[in-house]
């Protein structure tokens, strides 16, 4: 079947079998940013936005894009880097496979929660696995970076 | 070495990001399946149901018919020559005891036929198309059980152990010894003290999150293209040649950004299967594991039963160890050798200063589970466990705190260690760490256990590790660098970064060298073509080993270019100086870089680059102290690791950032290994633990801090001072752990995983 949907502001058309998931389209249509870590699930490395929302795309069937937004970090390349950025003043993206869906989360959890608490940021994130960092640096990382938001918005507010 | 004054920033020392980090992070396509051809056939594994059995008969008419196959194949269409998939350097000790495809199946999963398609799912569908007699064997599934056991795994003529390390394949044999110092029988029996523990450790998964992955192809001049995920590309060009029967030179394998490997992608485990599909078919091929396959048919740690005899004083001199390791290597021989020695060689020689006999014993068996490999720590993670924990309960034994009787006892600076190869301890600052470790997690005040007003109780726990550097007198490293026309280096490395940062501490001890930025060194990761020879990143070789090739490489570079300089400057080389920027005559006057570079692209000075080689006779140990601290919840029995403190001897920090991230993630590997991962395999030797639902990772949720300090030493042998850190700091959490859960609530678990069952059940009895 044919499946239209926005992805990253770009109408886009792609074919699909019933049972594709989301994730086996946009691989397809070369998102590299998008990994598979678990079939099961549970690991948070395929996450996406669809409609600004944080999703598994592993778990979305693909039909059920048709017609929606969705986001990948292919389309949030400068936030991407700013949060990246942070990370990698820890050294927590270490292999960086897991980075794109945690990113992406990430940048969920600042849109929803703006302020949340380290444990707010555990909670929220606790479906993305990570194998090398500890999650150590990761944390201190969300926290500069959420700081770091809430200092410019307050900036502006003021100004 | 390079006391004089420098003109750029320290790079050694410098926390400074990775060099593919920006890529990493915004999510590029630089991992083996994001560059894999469009056109690659997708190839799948028919694998074996049962623990042990023959093929009977196998018909792929059907499949082989069916859409979109291009190629399938079974064991009479490989090549007969057995060879070994794991990743050392040849001799392997690991025996040759493999074919691509065997009719004598030895564990669930074995592959049983390779088929490839054009897509996935045709590949999925030909498979089922497939039928296949099996006569069922009665298996092996417990180690204990295995060694002249009348089912024998491996009954081949063609069987090899290249190197004598007593295996012998009708006994179920994969390796055998025992090695010694001074009489250990007469020094436990004139002990005050003496304790006999028995521990285990089980099949842990080193669950990178990119599961093994390899594509192949052959290229214009129609030689074999691998390109892997991969901690060793040139032994994979080696073992593939060895398993498909054709010349070296005739394989090409690259390396590029790896999702995580922590020894998992030492061993060949997905590379021979789309190398031969695209060998034969002369098509692009590719081979993806499922987390399935990964978790089920891979390369964990070795499962390791440990039998200690502890023998000390009264008050507190330990005197004597006597250690038996017997290791389960599962179906094929892959490490088996060689992990087993460290249980011994990287646990008994903590104790070097007031021991006075060793013992270490170790039987490594075949067994009808999944085959074993390379895991971080390589078993002195398990070793440690065993002989750290009975430590520790020797202490309770004497009534002594844990901290005190290693105070007493551990090896200092200076000290020969026999347990260890008769190395001494040149840089051994595992006194500070422990003093600092146990400062930082408040010892003093939370030793042993207290109850908080919820009713949990909290407790904490200690213990030592250490590794080593590299394999001395084996691991050899090559590093090449370039001048370039703008002045800048070209650094060619065949060491592997894995996501550890290598590439970026490696280019940090050159511009150290060259006394430039960072920046300027560019790195080149591995392509057998064209990266000097490095054996690749494991046995916590990279920073030393390959770090002093860097070191080497450059001191050959800066004669070159100063000799260069000097003959543009029109001076006597011996005056002439190098300055980092450019070489300075001894009048005053600098030849810049630049210009060093440009003469160099002609016939004036010819091209300025230099290639070393390094290797080293020692293998200088790492040290850790971890304490842990734990709450326990009497009325569940679970365990949280609320605080870890763990301190490292690793020499000179090199980048402290990715050492801090390097020691926070094997901890939570140790308390993983400890607390969340359960290994199971079924009683008919199946891997049940086959997803991350069944087998569970840490967390973010599953730990409170993880707190991480430096205390150096200075390394003379290493770059700058350098050790290693990869591996030593996984080793620490289990006996810390299980010792703090001792303190909490008197139940001591000796085999892991702890789980909240063992605790309750252990607490009524």
């Amino acid at each position: 079947m044919t499946i239209e949907f926005t992805l990253n502001g770009q109408p886009v058309s792609a074919q699909a079998q019933a049972d594709d998931s989301l994730y086996t389209v946009l691989r397809a249509l070369n998102i590299a940013s998008v990994k598979c870590g678990c079939e099961t699930t549970n690991c948070g490395l395929c996450t996406v936005h669809m409609n600004g929302r944080a999703v598994l795309s592993c778990s979305v069937p693909a039909p059920r894009a048709a017609g929606q937004q969705v986001v990948t970090l292919e389309g949030l390349q400068e936030q991407a880097k700013e949060f990246g950025g942070y990370l990698a003043d820890e050294g927590a993206e270490q292999c960086g496979f897991c980075a794109p869906g945690l990113i992406m989360n990430v940048l969920a959890l600042a849109k929803e929660n703006p302020h949340a608490t380290d444990a707010e940021a555990d909670a929220y994130l606790a479906g993305n696995l990570c194998r090398c960092s500890g999650y150590m640096g990761q944390r201190r990382a969300i926290r500069r970076y959420l700081d770091a938001l809430a200092a410019r918005e307050s900036g502006e507010v003021r100004a | 070495m390079m006391e004089r004054k420098r003109r750029s920033p320290n790079a050694v020392g410098a926390p400074i990001r990775k060099k593919d980090a920006e890529a990493l992070v915004t999510g590029k396509p630089v991992y083996t399946a994001d560059i894999a051809p469009k056109d690659c056939l997708c190839v799948k594994l028919l694998r074996s149901p049962h623990a042990h059995a023959m093929i009977e008969s196998i018909d792929v008419s059907r499949a082989k018919a069916a859409p979109g196959v291009a190629c399938v194949l079974t064991w009479e269409d490989v090549p007969q020559v057995r060879f070994t998939q794991a990743g050392q350097t040849y001799p392997e000790l690991s025996p040759h005891d493999r074919l691509i495809l065997d009719r004598h199946l030895r564990c669930v999963g074995d592959p049983v036929a390779i088929v490839a398609a054009q897509t996935e799912r045709q590949a999925l569908a030909a498979m089922k198309l497939i039928r296949v007699r099996y006569s069922v064997l009665p298996a092996v599934l417990d180690a204990r059980e295995a060694m002249d056991n009348p089912v024998v795994l491996h009954p081949e003529e063609d069987w090899r152990a290249l190197v004598p390390c007593g295996a012998d394949n009708r006994r179920n044999l994969v390796a055998q010894g025992v090695e010694s110092d001074g009489d250990v029988d007469a020094e436990l029996a004139a002990c005050d003290v003496v304790l006999e523990r028995e521990y285990a450790t089980r099949a842990n998964q080193q669950a990178m999150m990119e599961t093994f992955r390899t594509f192949a192809r052959t290229d214009a001049y129609g030689r074999l293209e691998i390109v892997s995920s991969t901690q060793i590309p040139f032994h994979v060009r080696r073992i593939v040649a060895t398993a498909l029967q054709i010349q070296p030179s005739r394989v090409r394998v690259v390396k590029p950004r790896i999702g995580g490997g922590f020894g998992a992608k030492q061993t060949a485990v997905s590379e021979v299967y789309p190398a031969i599909v695209a060998l034969k078919t002369g098509k692009p091929a590719m081979l993806v594991f499922t987390r399935e396959e990964s978790m089920t048919v891979s390369s964990p740690r070795h499962a390791m039963r440990m039998r200690v005899r502890l023998g000390a004083m009264r008050d507190g001199t330990i005197r004597a160890i006597d250690l038996h390791t017997l290791s389960n290597s599962g179906a094929y021989g892959e490490h088996g050798p060689t992990t087993v020695g460290l249980s011994g060689h990287k646990s008994i020689p903590l104790y070097t200063h007031s021991l006075r006999a060793f013992r270490f014993a170790w039987d490594v068996v075949y067994t009808n589970t999944m085959s074993a490999g390379a895991y971080r720590g390589y078993g002195a993670t398990q070793g440690l466990f065993a002989v750290e924990s009975a430590v520790n309960e020797l202490a309770h034994e004497l009534g002594m705190d844990p901290i005190a009787l290693r105070e007493r006892n551990m090896v200092r600076e200076g000290e020969v260690m026999p347990a260890y190869y008769g190395e001494t301890a040149a840089s051994c600052a595992v006194d500070r760490c422990l003093a600092r470790a146990k400062e930082m997690i408040g010892w003093e005040e939370k030793y042993p256990a207290r109850t908080l007003e919820n009713g949990h109780i909290r407790a904490v726990g200690a213990a030592l590790a250490m590794q080593g550097s590299g394999i001395a007198g084996v691991d050899t490293g090559a590093v090449s660098i370039r001048l370039g026309e703008d002045g800048c280096y070209n650094m060619s490395i065949g060491a592997t970064d894995m996501g550890t940062g290598c590439d970026t501490i490696l280019a940090q001890i050159a511009a150290q060298s060259l006394d430039c930025p960072v920046e300027s060194i560019s790195v080149h990761g591995v392509d057998t073509d064209a990266s000097p020879y490095d054996c690749g990143s494991y046995a916590s070789s990279t920073t030393y080993v390959t770090g002093m090739a860097v070191v080497k490489t450059c001191e050959v570079l800066r004669e070159k270019i100063t000799r260069a300089g000097a003959t543009l400057l029109g001076c006597d080389v011996r005056e002439a100086e190098f300055e980092g920027d450019g070489v300075r005559a001894p009048d005053g006057a600098l030849m810049p870089l630049g210009e060093i570079a440009a003469q160099s692209m002609t016939a004036q000075t010819g091209e300025l680059s230099a290639c070393v080689a390094n290797g080293s006779p020692v293998s200088p140990p790492p040290f850790m102290a971890g304490c842990a601290e734990i709450d326990y919840d009497p009325e569940t029995g679970e365990v949280k690791v609320v605080d870890y403190a763990g301190v490292v001897d690793c020499g000179t920090v090199v980048n402290p950032n990715l050492a801090r991230v390097q020691t926070e993630g094997a901890i939570l590997q140790g308390i993983g290994m400890t607390l969340t991962e359960r290994p199971e395999v079924d009683a008919r030797g199946r891997t049940v633990s086959n997803s991350f639902m069944q087998y569970k990772l840490p967390t973010r949720l599953d730990v409170g801090s993880i707190r991480v300090a430096f205390e150096p030493s200075y390394e003379q042998t290493g770059p700058f001072g350098a050790k290693s850190i990869g591996e030593c700091v996984i080793n620490t959490p289990a006996p810390a752990i299980c010792e703090a859960i001792y303190n909490a609530c008197g139940v001591r678990v000796r085999e892991l995983p702890v789980t909240p069952e063992k605790l309750l059940l252990g607490v009524r009895t």
